[in-house]
């Protein structure tokens, strides 16, 4: 009796559409569904950030959401956040930084920094350790985390400015 | 996860609909940020979950000086808390919503869902209980208003029947010379759960020497929210000094009924319960005064 809904969204600008059922999360549509497997799981009960997508502008834990909440909405995930071959300024300063070890918490945490540097692209080091707390990572320590944030924000400028 | 079916009706009249026929198999979702962690652990098994993000009535979030605040139950914390009448008259709530969960948790968790899902330790039900909050109740035909101080019943359950849902919380207009703070204590710097959580209203007189009324509410060291009247019968019509204070300090952990967890002992619940008291009154203090 799995029925199955038809689900119409718009992910990294592009249209997509799948079939779930009402149970599954978003997480699980987008890795086991659609095959978008760069948003990661860890906690699958919100309070690990490795499955942090930005829905409707906002930063959500997609292990919270469910697939069939996503219909007419737009999306972004860590697929979207690079142009074709070339690194997002934020993808260059996590790497320069050395702000990761394992990997598996990255996705979450460029993401949350993107919806961060769009609401305000010029954190305090506490503004940038609260908005990321919904983050977990188990390798860094957080500093170069942060480090990588602060570096991001001066790219993003200096790319504006010029 | 078991299989559950889902709606997302557009009408208040259709979502109550719903309940009247299936209510007792159904459970209401807003920001899912419990259900889904409850659905998902199998401590709530529905047939199906009725999301209420798309009803007009449980998204309305307005103010007005005579009538005070409405929040809609499916109002996402992070609207709430940057609404420019919420900063202006009611910082207490922006205290509790901004310590909820983190940015992603707020960008979906709601003030209706904190409040129907009734944990002894939410965050924002002690706010909404010393600010004299309402709670609307709507069935098909019926409308009931329940004060927020009576809403919970126990850990995880309230006065809320199947075929009853939240529509939305009334917060009283801010009275002169009053203001609220709430404040927990946790062991880490955010994202955790209170060990102890302290909302305080305070009402002064006109020169600011005298409390004429004061609530204090306890999260986390009860079954329910705590109420603690004793305070109010106490400090009505006291001097404002230290030691009227102190007292307060003392009532609130003499009524607290905590438990021992992971999270701390009862007796350091209790010590918590006065310090807390004591600070939060404080800060209300300073709020009326620096405004
Ligand atoms: C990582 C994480 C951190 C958290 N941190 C905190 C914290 O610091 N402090 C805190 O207090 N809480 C915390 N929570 C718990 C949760 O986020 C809050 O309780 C939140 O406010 C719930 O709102 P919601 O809209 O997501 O509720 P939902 O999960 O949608 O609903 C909660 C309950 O209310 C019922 N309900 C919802 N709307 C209605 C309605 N209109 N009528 C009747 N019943 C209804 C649902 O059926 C369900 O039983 C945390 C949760 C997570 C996952
Ligand atoms: S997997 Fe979603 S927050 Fe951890
Ligand atoms: S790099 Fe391993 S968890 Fe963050």
């Amino acid at each position: 009796m799995s029925k199955k809904v038809h689900v119409q969204t718009i992910i990294n600008g592009e249209d997509v559409e799948f079939l779930c059922e009402p149970r599954q999360s978003l997480l699980e549509c987008l890795r086991d569904v659609i095959g978008m497997t760069g948003t990661k799981e860890g906690c699958n009960d919100g309070n690990c950030g490795a499955c942090t997508v930005i829905l409707e502008g906002r930063t959500v834990t997609s292990c919270l959401v469910l697939g069939v909440e996503v219909d007419g909405k737009e999306l972004t995930t860590i697929e979207g956040i690079a142009d074709g071959e070339k690194l997002h300024p934020i993808q260059t300063a996590f790497l320069e930084n050395a702000a990761l070890q394992c990997g598996i918490c990255t996705p979450g945490f460029i993401i949350a920094t993107k919806s961060l540097l769009d609401h305000n692209p010029d954190p305090s080091e506490y503004e940038i350790r609260w908005w990321l707390a919904n983050n977990l990572c188990r390798c860094t320590g957080y500093d170069k985390i942060v480090r990588a944030v602060q570096e991001s924000a001066k790219k993003i400028k200096a790319q504006a400015g010029g | 996860m078991k299989y559950v079916d889902y709606e997302r009706p557009t009408s208040l009249k259709s979502a109550l609909d719903i309940l009247s026929e299936k209510g007792d198999v159904t459970k209401i979702m807003a920001g899912g940020t419990d259900i889904l962690v409850k659905l998902r652990v199998r401590s709530e098994q529905p047939d199906l979950l009725m999301d209420s993000k798309e009803i007009p009535e449980l998204n309305e979030l307005s103010f007005n000086h005579d009538t005070g605040l409405t929040i809609g139950a499916a109002v996402p914390l992070y609207k709430l808390y940057a609404d420019a009448d919420v900063k202006k008259y009611y910082p207490a709530l922006v205290d509790s919503t901004t310590i909820i969960g983190g940015i992603p948790i707020q960008g979906r968790a709601t003030v209706g869902g904190n409040l129907c899902n009734s944990a002894p330790s939410a965050d924002s039900i002690p706010t909404l209980i010393v600010l004299g909050a309402t709670a609307s109740i709507q069935s098909s035909g019926k409308l009931r208003e329940v004060p927020v101080s009576e809403f919970c019943t126990g850990p995880g359950s309230n006065v809320l029947k199947s075929n009853e849902m939240l529509v939305t919380i009334n917060v009283p207009a801010p009275a002169d010379n009053s203001a609220a703070h709430y404040m927990r204590f946790i062991p880490r710097n955010e994202m955790d759960i209170a060990v102890v959580g302290v909302g305080s209203y305070v009402k002064l007189n006109a020169s600011g020497d005298k409390f004429e009324s004061v609530n204090v509410s306890l999260a986390s060291v009860a079954p329910t929210p705590l109420n603690v009247t004793e305070i109010s019968k106490f400090l009505s019509g006291k001097d404002v000094n230290d030691e009227n204070i102190e007292k307060a300090g003392q009532l609130a952990k003499e009524a607290s009924k905590p438990i021992s967890d992971m999270r701390g002992t009862a007796e350091y619940r209790q010590h918590l319960c006065s310090v807390l008291t004591k600070r939060s009154i404080n800060k209300s203090i300073e709020r009326i005064k620096g405004a």
